[in-house]
């Protein structure tokens, strides 16, 4: 009995190891991108105040879900988020602020593409409670953000930059490397670029090939040439995490860089584990309810989700998390930071430890370590973190 | 019953393909034996495989009637048999219950191996022969070539052979006429004569268990009787007899002569033995039929359940797989890296192929194969022979004195251009020739090989040097001494018995090297590096490394995707559980047969 309480309490309180944040996606874009599988659309007209409405009757359903908690973070992300109107944005935060009292470290990140920022536009940004920004710079090679189908130069971006720091402390961009035919030199000389632009965040992924993108197809029929091999990607990555730890951008995450104390804290939230509501067509949450976790998904299709949303409820999928997805989610997510994952969380979660002898085996063959009851995985181990989840997961 | 001047049997023999099936087709349907609308192609080859494969596996029995152009009906009984050497038993002991056969033979292209085989096998059971031409529709056919072949190398007059297509019907009525005319009917057997019938083949039917196809030669069999199976013993009271029309159709009796079958209550396939006499308990014959040969499985491998909990399942499906086809054997094993499985015996590689199919199909098992093998004769130094079935259980060497090796005689018929690459690869595989001659056109080369070196790829091999031109046979022909070695083969420092195999000395370097190449390919690459080892006793004589992953991780993960990709490796993981874990290091089941496959 008593056991059964504590355990149910455990997993009431598990999120909090990981925060409470909220997720809000605009699904539009100028444009398609090849390589893009995130829920993005080109749509001709969009009337915004019905996306406004949505988004506020789906935090009033989860106000009521989830009260009182308080909150870590908000991130608008996209789709393009920056084509959204900065009233749309003040409109939620303003309800959001009167639903959730906020930590003191409050984030409020926005993603922005370079081909749709203007000085005014950002301002508005910031008055809404913007605090951060996450920009798409993809390349600081013209050819190259032609060939990833971007509406933007090198120059746009750079200036897309200055916009945004000027106007925002804490500014973020993107950048997407081992691209066709991109050498290891070519890759250095434009990531040592980056690091003397980058103020204090960098996410840097490796071009991914998505199944159902306009790569993919590409890819299938056998015309995507000059992708680099296992080797030349293992180079690349290594030679990335070299020359950001030697500016001080250290990974704190498999793709993503920042100067101490600079993390995006609400992209931490998925990676600890924490609660999040997401809200908006295409969204997943995680969020505790009681001692139960539900994972929720909305409708990929914009306008079905805005039916739902009006008619009451935006969720296409809300189901329970059983112990051992839960565990194994967290083990998932947390392997990829740097400060590794905590085995007693995971024995909480789960009802059971960790296998003794997987932990030994990755141990021996180099792929983790422990320290005490904290398990990180290596530089060596980081690169085959795919193979290393497997061995965790019970499949 | 019939008179037996009015009764005609015979069985349709020929190579592989050459449309054996799609004549009985034509005969059936010109004598108005299935209805139109239940017609179609090769409507004998019935089974799931059979049709998938266009093979005939099992031979099949079929009652047509034929009124002929001397103004009398008569009763055909005709024999479908299968082309593949493998299934060349089921061809002579169809031959046993019939007084002729015709010879079809693929006009556009020749005689092959298979067609001397059945030649062979026909005049051995002093059959009349009417060759029949075939394909005659096709452009590229060449009647008249052929049938100067067959003369050539045969030896049998072609001069009336039938051309026929079995495709388009032509020339069909000419050969149910000369079955009729040129074939002859059963040799005088008498009614009242105590029951001498004999047991062509058995089968098993869900519904109706065991079911026996019979020749009778003397006497009289009718539903009611109780007979006796001569060699065996069993008693059975008989609950039908019948005839295939090609469904099973009752008749009253079946009398000399005549061909049908007969249903007993017999549980198993296995307590029946196939060229027993049968006869009647009361009043039985007084001289047994010679009986057949019984056939011998040559080819052996090892089946595992890739999911060691489905043993259970996989004796179920082996045994009840085993209720109808006796020709298989099976003994349980278990291997260190494998666990639990049976040691199984087949007539041949595709013999092998087609029980895993259906073992693996019909019965939802996945399976892993383990290299197949042949028996092996160990003579200790004591002086007692062991027959050594499984690589896995070599003893020490030290304890032997010498091995044996089964070795065939096998015949291949193979156009000029691509001899000298056929005998490259006889050389190859330790053949010796015995003969080479050139017959209508074409090589016809002798080899005394081992067993063991045709038993896995030879036959592949063999197609693809010839661009499938080459046609093979073989019979067995005994045993000889050689110098032969067990070779192990070690994945990271650990032995995987289920890959050891026997070689001889001299190709153990090479066969050790194509092994540990063929397995860094199969494995896939693990997080640290793998040795692959071929080994002698303790010594290695071929080494391979795989080297480690490197980069395998996914580049962006956030809240939307912890479900995608959570699913993602769950499904590789799941992936993962076809294959088998030795130590540390997973081996996909396909790596036991693939790793054995040369491709020089
Ligand atoms: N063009 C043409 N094709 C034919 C003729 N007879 C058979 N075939 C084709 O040849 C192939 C083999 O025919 P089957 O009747 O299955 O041959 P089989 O001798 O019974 O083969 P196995 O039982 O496997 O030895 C099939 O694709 C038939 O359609 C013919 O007269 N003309
Ligand atoms: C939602 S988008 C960012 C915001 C904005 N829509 C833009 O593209 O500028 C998130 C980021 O994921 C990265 N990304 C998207 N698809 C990717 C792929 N197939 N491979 C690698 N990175 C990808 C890009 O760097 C992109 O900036
Ligand atoms: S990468 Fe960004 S801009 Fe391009 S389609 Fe995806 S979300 Fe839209
Ligand atoms: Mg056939």
């Amino acid at each position: 009995m008593r056991s059964g309480n504590s355990c149910r309490a455990a997993l009431t309180e598990d999120w909090q190891s990981g925060g409470f944040g909220i997720y809000i996606h605009w699904p539009f874009c100028e444009s398609k991108c090849p390589y893009c599988d995130f829920n993005s659309h080109v749509a001709a007209e969009i009337d915004e105040s019905r996306w406004v409405r949505a988004y506020l009757q789906e935090l009033d359903r989860y106000a009521a879900l989830v009260p009182d908690r308080l909150l870590t973070s908000v991130y608008f992300g996209g789709g393009t988020p920056s084509l959204m109107a900065p009233d749309t944005v003040a409109t939620v935060m303003e309800r959001i602020r009167h639903i959730w009292p906020v930590r003191n470290d409050f984030e409020v990140t926005l993603e922005a593409n370079p081909g749709s920022v203007e000085a005014g536009r950002f301002r508005g940004y910031e008055q809404a409670g913007v605090n951060r920004v996450s920009m798409g710079v993809q390349a600081l090679n013209d050819d190259a953000l032609r060939r990833l189908g971007r509406l933007h130069s090198v120059k746009e971006a750079l200036s897309a930059f200055d916009v945004a720091r000027n106007q925002f402390d804490r500014v973020s961009f993107d950048l997407i490397y081992a691209r066709q035919g991109q050498a290891l030199a070519e890759w250095e000389t434009e990531l040592k670029q980056a690091l003397n632009l980058a103020v204090d965040h960098l996410s840097l992924y490796q071009l991914t090939i998505e199944p159902g993108t306009a790569f993919g197809d590409r890819y299938d029929r056998g015309r995507l040439s000059g992708l680099p091999d296992e080797d030349l990607s293992a180079d690349m990555y290594q030679a990335t995490q070299t020359l950001c730890e030697d500016a001080g951008f250290s990974a704190y995450e498999v793709s993503n860089h920042a100067r101490t104390g600079s993390e995006s804290r609400h992209n931490l939230i998925y990676w600890r584990y924490g609660d999040y509501v997401g809200i908006g067509p295409g969204a997943h949450g995680r969020v505790t309810i009681g001692g139960d976790r539900f994972a929720t998904e909305t409708p990929l299709i914009p306008n079905a989700w805005l039916d739902m949303a009006d008619a009451g409820n935006g969720e296409s999928l809300c189901r329970t998390l059983a112990r051992q997805d839960q565990a194994e989610e967290f083990l998932m997510m947390g392997l990829r930071l740097r400060d590794g994952v905590d085995l007693d969380r995971y024995a909480r979660l789960r009802g059971e430890p960790v296998d003794a002898h997987v932990l030994v085996h990755l141990e021996e063959i180099g792929m983790i370590l422990r320290e005490g009851q904290t398990v990180k995985v290596t530089e060596g181990g980081r690169m085959v973190l795919n193979a290393v989840i497997r061995e965790f997961l019970s499949g | 019953m019939t008179e037996l001047s009015h009764i005609r049997n015979f069985s349709i023999v020929a190579h592989i393909d050459h449309g054996k099936s799609t004549l009985a087709d034509r005969l059936i349907q010109l004598t108005g034996t299935v209805a139109e609308r239940d017609m179609k192609e090769q409507l004998l080859d019935a089974m799931d495989i059979e049709r998938e494969r266009g093979i005939t596996i099992k031979a099949n029995t079929v009652r047509i009637e034929y009124p002929a152009r001397d103004g009398q009906t008569y009763v055909l009984n005709l024999i479908d048999t299968p082309g593949h050497v493998d299934f060349a038993y089921e061809v002579s002991r169809s031959m046993r219950a019939v007084e002729g056969s015709l010879l079809v033979v693929d006009a556009t292209q020749g005689v092959e191996a298979q067609t001397l085989a059945n030649v062979y096998t026909a005049i051995e059971a002093d059959h009349e022969i009417v060759p029949v031409l075939n394909k005659i529709d096709l452009p590229a056919a060449e009647p008249d070539r052929v049938r100067e072949q067959i003369e050539d190398v045969i030896g049998i007059d072609a001069s009336d052979a039938v051309e026929i297509s079995a495709k388009t019907g032509l020339g069909i009525p000419d050969v149910l006429e000369a079955i009729v005319t040129r074939l002859p009917p059963p040799h005088g057997g008498d009614p009242d004569a105590p029951l001498k019938a004999m047991l062509v083949d058995s089968k098993y039917d869900q519904y109706l268990g065991v079911i026996c196809i019979v020749r009778i030669i003397d006497g009289t069999l009718k539903k009611g009787d109780r007979i006796r199976m001569m060699k065996t013993g069993g008693t059975y009271d008989v609950d039908d007899v019948g005839v295939y029309r090609p469904a099973m159709t009752h008749v009253a009796a079946l009398g000399p002569g005549e061909i049908g079958y007969l249903n007993a209550s017999i549980k198993q396939v296995r307590d029946t033995r196939v060229g027993d006499t049968i006869t009647h308990e009361k009043r039985p014959c007084a001289t047994p039929l010679p009986g057949f040969k019984p056939s011998v499985p040559v080819v052996f491998c090892g089946l595992f359940p890739v999911d060691a909990n489905e043993f259970e399942d996989l004796r179920d499906a082996i045994e009840k797989l085993a209720l109808n086809d006796a020709s298989f054997t099976y003994e349980m094993e278990t291997s260190a890296a494998l666990g639990f499985g049976f040691r199984c015996g087949f007539l041949g590689l595709l013999h092998l192929e087609v029980v895993r199919d259906r073992l693996e199909r019909e019965y939802g098992i996945e399976l892993i194969t383990t290299a197949p093998s042949v028996i092996y004769h160990l003579y200790h130094r004591d002086g007692t022979r062991q027959d050594l079935h499984n690589p896995a259980d070599m003893p020490d060497m030290s304890l032997v004195d010498h091995i044996e090796e089964p070795r065939i005689k096998a015949t291949i018929l193979v156009p000029d251009d691509y001899l000298g690459d056929v005998l490259k690869l006889c050389q190859e595989r330790r053949g010796i020739q015995l003969d080479l001659t050139y017959v209508g056109g074409r090589a016809m080369t002798v080899y005394d090989l081992p067993l063991n070196e045709v038993v896995f790829d030879f036959y592949d091999r063999l197609k693809s040097v010839t661009k499938g031109y080459a046609s093979f046979d073989y019979e067995m022909i005994g045993y000889r001494e050689d110098n032969l070695v067990k070779m192990s083969i070690l994945v990271n420092d650990e032995p995987v018995d289920a890959l050891a195999m026997m070689v001889h000395r001299d190709r153990a370097e090479m066969r050790g090297r194509a092994m540990c190449e063929k397995l860094k390919e199969l494995i896939p690459r693990h997080m640290f590096k793998i040795p692959i080892q071929a080994a002698i006793g303790a010594k290695v004589i071929a080494r391979e490394t795989l080297s480690a992953m490197r980069k395998d991780v996914t580049a962006k993960c956030y809240g939307g995707d912890a479900t995608r990709k959570k699913k993602l490796l769950d499904k590789q993981k799941a992936g993962k559980k076809k294959m088998r874990q030795f130590g540390k290091v997973e081996i996909p089941q396909e790596a036991f047969i693939s790793a054995l496959k040369m491709d020089g």
